[in-house]
């Protein structure tokens, strides 16, 4: 497979402040990538390094295999960071078209691209008088101008409202089935369930999971039950062999498992017992779930370590 | 070069309050040959400015170009704005992640501030030809052509102080600020060779050997003003009994300051945006 960005011991300090701690990490061509982490992580700083507009501390990158120039290799990136950045007195087109003059390419793009993020009927309109939306829409037409390699969005849905968030993420969809690597940077952890194949998640500036976004939740999942009588439920649920633990929540029981069972089968071995269900919900558990577990049980290793520390 | 100046001379031409400036500065600049219709009546006598041999070859692209240097400002508010709104805008971090290198962005500011140069000498060079032609006494090619070195040290000029402006604006980040910084670099200079003049050195030349060192005095040392040199004004000097003895030529080692500052600004640019995080 084909490597087309290759980050290794990565990091960057801000004076005192650590903001990306020994970061490595290899983006394959074809496959739609997820940077998760809270506000802070380090994402950001990260892209920006790779996108030469911060520089860093130690460590190394390398675009398509370091054969070139990192504002070469950006010719052929497509990216858009935190906020759209354009000039506000000129129109759509102009804009795109300067865009086009720096990466030296033609402007025979820039039609097909405005069209493909809906912006063609107002290419005349200047950007200043655009929602934050269509700002937004425009930073991807510009970042397409290209057909890059890799497409980088940090956080492209911050800030826009319900419609603006769908329009945007039906883009990257569309995008991603075409084929385009892409890099997406969120802290909204649906949005890279929804579109990620891999997922990398940072916390204050170091990786705590790296690899599928299936493999993170790669567990067997767990039920949600409920029955007239919670106690006898539970009782019976203790002597099943494929049950790890039950947790309570809000009258119901939370049963995780160890290997797999079917919501039948269980259903069938309470009803066996004498037990007839009133709630029955078989669930994996979401990213979410998995990246606080995974960011808490850090943030609780630390605390235990600090509490050492101070005894 | 030429992707280069394109891509500034659209962020520029596209934004309406640098268009104007520009445009007036090149308004203004024209209005210099107003000075020809100047005419005081002193009684029954008429003086004519024009007629004073302030258009004289060669004597025109002295006093031009000094009167022209003055306007300078305007295509400096043009210049720092051109980059504070780079960083304002965010399109400075936009314009690098795009493709472009931070060595081909200052390339790109310095060639528009080059080009802004050199526009400007060319306004000034066929505008004092022509002046030139309609009042001056002598119109020998010979005459005409010679002291053409006020045009390069014109050039040199505005080149050292757009490159002053453009550096300050990277410097600073933002227009306004920027400009002042310019004010109170030129009190400071002020007071230096103030200091320098009345206090350090009082007697002999050492003081103002220093200060020719000084960016803006450097420029401004370039064209020497021209009004004494006028011959009316040197004859009243000599009736009066003032000895002028005014070097008012231009000087190699002037134009090389000047432009050991260009480079020095455009070097420092460069390093700065390289060591910013943006």
């Amino acid at each position: 497979m084909e490597t087309i960005l290759s980050i290794k011991n990565l990091s960057k300090n801000y004076g005192l402040v650590q903001a990306v701690k020994n970061v490595s990490l290899e983006i394959q061509k074809g496959n739609v990538y997820g940077i998760l982490g809270p506000n802070g992580s380090g994402k950001s700083t990260t892209l920006g390094i790779v996108l030469n507009v911060v520089n860093k501390t130690s460590g190394e990158y390398s675009w398509f295999g370091g054969t070139m120039q990192t504002h070469d290799a950006l010719k052929k990136v497509g990216a858009i960071i935190e906020r759209p950045n354009f000039y506000p007195y000129m129109t759509a087109q102009e804009n795109l078209e300067l865009v086009c003059k720096i990466k030296n390419i033609n402007y025979s793009k820039v039609t097909e691209k405005l069209t493909l993020v809906g912006l063609i009927d107002r290419k005349d309109s200047k950007f200043r008088t655009f929602s934050l939306g269509m700002k937004q829409r425009l930073a991807i037409a510009s970042a397409l101008l290209n057909d890059p390699e890799i497409l980088i969005l940090d956080e492209p849905t911050n800030g826009l409202d319900p419609q603006g968030i769908h329009q945007i993420r039906d883009i990257i969809k569309h995008i991603a089935s075409q084929g385009t690597t892409i890099l997406l940077a969120s802290h909204l952890l649906d949005e890279v369930e929804k579109v990620c194949s891999h997922v990398l998640i940072l916390r204050k500036g170091e990786i705590l999971y790296s690899g599928s976004v299936d493999s993170v939740s790669a567990n067997q999942g767990f039920f949600e039950l409920q029955a007239e009588d919670n106690t006898a439920l539970k009782a019976s649920l203790q002597r099943h062999s494929a049950i790890e633990k039950i947790t309570e929540d809000n009258g119901k029981l939370l049963v995780y498992l160890k290997e797999p069972l079917e919501a039948v089968t269980l259903n069938r071995y309470l009803f066996e017992r004498n037990i007839a269900l009133c709630h029955l919900v078989k669930r994996k558990v979401s990213l979410e779930e998995q990246f606080l577990e995974l960011t808490n049980s850090q943030s609780s290793i630390i605390n235990h370590q600090s509490k050492i520390i101070k005894e | 070069m030429k992707r280069l100046i394109a891509i500034e001379l659209q962020k520029i031409w596209k934004n309406k309050a640098s268009r104007v400036l520009m445009l007036s500065y090149f308004i203004l600049l024209s209005f210099i040959a107003l000075i020809a219709s100047i005419k005081f009546n002193i009684g029954n006598f008429q003086l004519h400015i024009a007629e004073q041999g302030i258009f004289n070859f060669p004597y025109i692209w002295h006093f031009n170009t000094y009167i022209a240097s003055i306007l300078k400002f305007f295509l400096a508010i043009v210049i720092v704005s051109m980059m504070a709104n780079e960083y304002s805008y965010g399109t400075l971090k936009q314009n690098l992640i795009d493709g472009m290198s931070k060595r081909e962005f200052i390339e790109s500011k310095f060639l528009t501030v080059v080009l802004f140069a050199l526009a400007s000498t060319v306004f000034v060079f066929l505008m004092s030809l022509i002046l030139g032609f309609s009042f001056s006494s002598y119109t020998e090619v010979g005459i005409v052509f010679s002291d053409m070195e006020y045009l390069i040290a014109y050039f040199v000029k505005l080149t050292g102080f757009f490159s002053f402006c453009l550096f300050l604006g990277i410097l600073v980040k933002r227009s306004a600020f920027a400009l002042g910084f310019l004010l109170v670099w030129n009190i400071l200079e002020g007071i230096a060779s103030g200091i320098l003049h009345f206090k350090i050195f009082p007697n002999g030349s050492t003081a103002s050997y220093i200060t020719q060192f000084f960016p803006l005095e450097a420029m401004s040392n370039l064209i020497v003003e021209p009004f004494t040199r006028l011959s009316i004004i040197k004859t009243i000097g000599t009736q009066i009994g003032m000895e002028n003895t005014k070097d008012y030529g231009v000087h190699w080692y002037g134009i090389l300051i000047v432009l050991a500052w260009v480079v020095i600004f455009m070097l420092m640019s460069y390093k700065l945006l390289k060591k910013r995080d943006l």
